[in-house]
């Protein structure tokens, strides 16, 4: 009963601030997205809806991501690091508290490292800890980091959001009732349709300008559009339409923010599956695809054609497209020369994305063109998970690879597309180890170079990061440089 | 009578779309041709094109073709196995065949229609194939049901008592006698039941479980386009209307042959 009044009591103080909020500057936001995260534990799955909703927002980690994708502190304040590149000594910030009250200090950091790296740890990006040879905390606001051998990339490692700082005291209840340290405290979660955060006010640092947001997930494109339009949610990040982009564009009551991801979407090709272990046949697909059609037909513009894994605002990119060039008649000679004059029949499984379902269908037509047969299979997301990325059971696939930096995954023999190549996995090797900025350059250059002449996968084009946000609302990331919605900075114009 | 002809007309418009894209379409459809998308009707494209440059009359042809095939060989399935069972149940009336046709039917009628194609398709996956059989087995009990009630009534006629007398089996007399006398109610129910088909299998391509791309198909049609409806009208309104009129014209047809075959209705109109 009591509980009842006080629920009672909590819903009219909301009401009243809702209020009260309407008249002066707004400082409620709802923010629509597709996808729903499985559960809140960026530091146990690899589902980037998690990092969507919490990161930034709810955890943090040593080092952040900011809206350019540059690396900068987090929970530590400032860091140094020893002259042969092994060791970091990181200074944490002072009077950082997590969500429940206890405070964050070195003991949490090592439990969090400790907790990533450790032999069972069901961390989905366990290669970002693989250097880390031991952690020590020196005292409570200082941790010492040493690695087994020198990592250029290990302070932007650290700020991914598998890498988040995460305390012991409220490890286990952390997939349904996540505790953080960041401007955002976690309020509730109606699972089908709505994560709730509020603003935290003993936040260390810069305080977030909204008290309360609430994250809608709206899987179904056309409800996605009609819930904009009727303004049930003010800001739709990943848009999953663009065909309604111009139709916001020209709508004063939107803004449209078009900005960069991490999103290589690539055809998939499962490299140990004949007739695709042939690098003639790869070469083959790569010149009967046009990419150009596919961003048009499938992304209504909006995207970039790449020719290598890599994206092409990272100042290292290699421009390869015109190695893959669209040449049907190439494609049909190359074909010819790999013994399938007359083509072949081949699968070609699709994830639920619009750009997955319909550059499918474009790319079955354009392969139809040169002779193979692209047999469609549309999934959702769990059998594709478990048929395609685990058994590795297809031809074929599209999918968008949206972690930052991922060139990496071309290493991994056992990965999906199953690309064993000792040179990739050697250059791989030595860029971990190397840590003259202009070395990295060249090792991420020639590895690109590598791939597209592997022609391990068709790469098809760079996802544009999508966002109809209401004009008024400001300080959204345009770009994507990780799968992340940070709304510390995002306020409502007077 | 005129319901009868208009039905018939639009029928046939689809049927002949249908058949006429077996041997020629405007447009080969397996091209796809970015620069014409979405263009609303015209000359070169009477319908207009679609979100990948495809020409939509040559889509809703081939269309017409999946939709009018899955309807076709469904209702088949449901003739072809809901007719004996009927004529058997009827046959042996009150014994245990009978028992066992109808409480199986029960079954099958207890779930929504939908939801067993949902069902079936969720187990051996979405295609075409998949589609004309889940919509097949919904129309047996359908048929069954028919064909035992009015087989019932003949049973008890001066005639059938004729041949029994004349030594004729239960099997011989339901073929000889009894089906001809069925036929009617037949033709009426089975035109009926096709455009329930046709509306099945553009519902199940609509969810994704019908005929699977690059197999064009009405339904998907109206499902790939859903968010560009507000950009390009013609993309929901060329297949819409397609189902639209084809269904409305077999149920007018369907109406039609009722009031023109079936002796009951012909009296109680005079």
């Amino acid at each position: 009963m009591f509980s009842k009044w006080m629920s009672r009591a909590t819903l009219g103080a909301l009401t009243l601030a809702a209020t009260m909020g309407i008249a002066s500057a707004k400082s409620t936001i709802t923010v629509g997205m597709q996808l729903e995260p499985p559960h809140l534990d960026p530091t146990s799955a690899a589902a980037g809806a998690i990092d969507s909703v919490l990161y930034a927002n709810v955890f943090e980690g040593l080092t952040r991501f900011g809206p350019d994708g540059s690396v900068n502190p987090g929970l530590a304040e400032s860091w140094e690091i020893s002259e042969d590149g092994l060791t970091y000594t990181f200074k944490l910030r002072e009077g950082v508290k997590f969500h429940d009250g206890t405070d964050m200090n070195a003991e949490d950091v090592k439990f969090s490292l400790d907790r990533a790296r450790a032999e069972d740890s069901v961390n989905a990006q366990k290669a970002l800890f693989e250097g880390i040879k031991d952690i020590e905390v020196v005292d409570p606001l200082t941790v010492k980091v040493t690695l087994s051998k020198p990592n250029g990339s290990f302070l932007f490692n650290m700020a991914w959001g598998d890498a988040v700082i995460v305390a012991p005291e409220s490890i286990d209840g952390i997939k349904e009732k996540p505790v953080g340290t960041g401007a955002f405290v976690f309020e509730s979660w109606l699972q089908g349709d709505r994560i709730e955060l509020a603003k935290n006010a003993e936040y260390w640092g810069e305080p977030a300008k909204l008290e309360h947001v609430t994250f809608k997930f709206i899987s179904d494109p056309t409800a996605a559009f009609a819930s904009v339009m009727a303004e049930d949610v003010d800001v739709f990040t990943a848009f999953p339409a663009p065909e309604n982009l111009p139709q916001f564009e020209a709508d004063p009551r939107f803004q449209v923010l078009v900005g960069s991801t991490e999103g290589e979407t690539i055809l998939s090709t499962n490299n140990k599956m004949p007739p695709f272990d042939n690098v003639k046949v790869r070469e083959a697909l790569a010149h009967a695809i046009d990419r150009q059609a596919i961003i048009d037909g499938a992304m209504f513009g909006y995207g970039t054609p790449i020719g290598t894994h890599f994206a092409p605002h990272n100042p290292d990119y290699v421009d390869l497209t015109g190695m893959n060039a669209y040449d049907p008649e190439k494609a049909k000679a190359l074909l010819a020369e790999a013994g399938y004059p007359d083509g072949f029949k081949t699968t070609l499984k699709l994830p639920p994305p619009s750009y997955a379902r319909r550059g499918g269908e474009i790319i079955a037509a354009q392969l139809a063109a040169v002779g193979i047969e692209a047999e469609i299979t549309n999934m959702e997301w769990g059998l594709w998970l478990e048929l395609v990325f685990s058994n590795k059971d297809y031809g074929l696939t599209i999918v968008s690879h949206t972690e930052p930096m991922d060139i990496g995954i071309y290493a991994r023999p056992d990965y999906y597309f199953q690309y064993d190549s000792a040179e990739a996995q050697g250059l791989m090797a030595k860029l971990s180890e190397t840590t003259d900025p202009a070395a990295r350059s060249g090792i991420l250059k020639e590895m690109q170079e590598l791939i597209a002449k592997d022609y391990v996968n068709g790469y098809l084009f760079q996802l544009a990061a999508l966002t109809v946000a209401k004009a008024g609302v400001q300080g959204l990331w345009a770009n994507a440089p990780t799968q992340a919605t940070d709304l510390t900075a995002v306020s409502w114009v007077d | 009578m005129k319901g009868l002809w208009l039905g018939a007309i639009l029928v046939s418009v689809f049927v002949g779309a249908a058949l006429l894209s077996l041997v020629w379409v405007p447009y080969d459809i397996i091209q796809m041709n970015m620069a014409q998308r979405l263009q609303g009707p015209s000359w070169p494209h009477p319908l207009g094109t679609d979100h990948y440059g495809r020409d939509m009359l040559s889509m809703i042809m081939l269309g017409a073709r999946t939709s009018i095939a899955v309807a076709l060989v469904a209702v088949g399935i449901g003739m072809g196995l809901g007719v004996p069972l009927g004529l058997t149940a009827a046959a042996r009336r009150g014994g245990w065949i009978d028992e066992i046709v109808m409480r199986g039917n029960d079954l099958i009628f207890a779930f929504p229609s939908l939801l067993i194609a949902i069902l079936i398709t969720a187990i051996f996956g979405a295609s075409a194939v998949n589609a004309i059989i889940a919509i097949g087995i919904f129309n047996i009990p359908v048929f069954a049901r028919l064909v035992r009630g009015g087989a019932l009534s003949l049973w008890t006629r001066d005639y059938i008592l004729a041949a029994r007398v004349a030594g004729k089996g239960r099997a011989r007399i339901s073929i000889e006698h009894i089906l001809p006398n069925l036929t009617n109610l037949l033709i009426v129910q089975g035109t009926i039941q096709f455009s329930l088909g046709i509306l099945a299998e553009a519902g199940l391509s609509y969810v994704g479980l019908g005929a699977q791309p690059p197999v064009p198909s009405w339904g998907r049609m109206l499902a790939d386009t859903q968010t560009m409806y507000s950009i390009a009208l013609h993309l929901a309104l060329v297949p819409g209307l397609s189902i639209l009129l084809t269904v409305l014209g077999l149920n007018l047809m369907g109406d039609g042959l009722r009031d023109l075959l079936d002796p009951r209705v012909r009296r109680a109109a005079r």
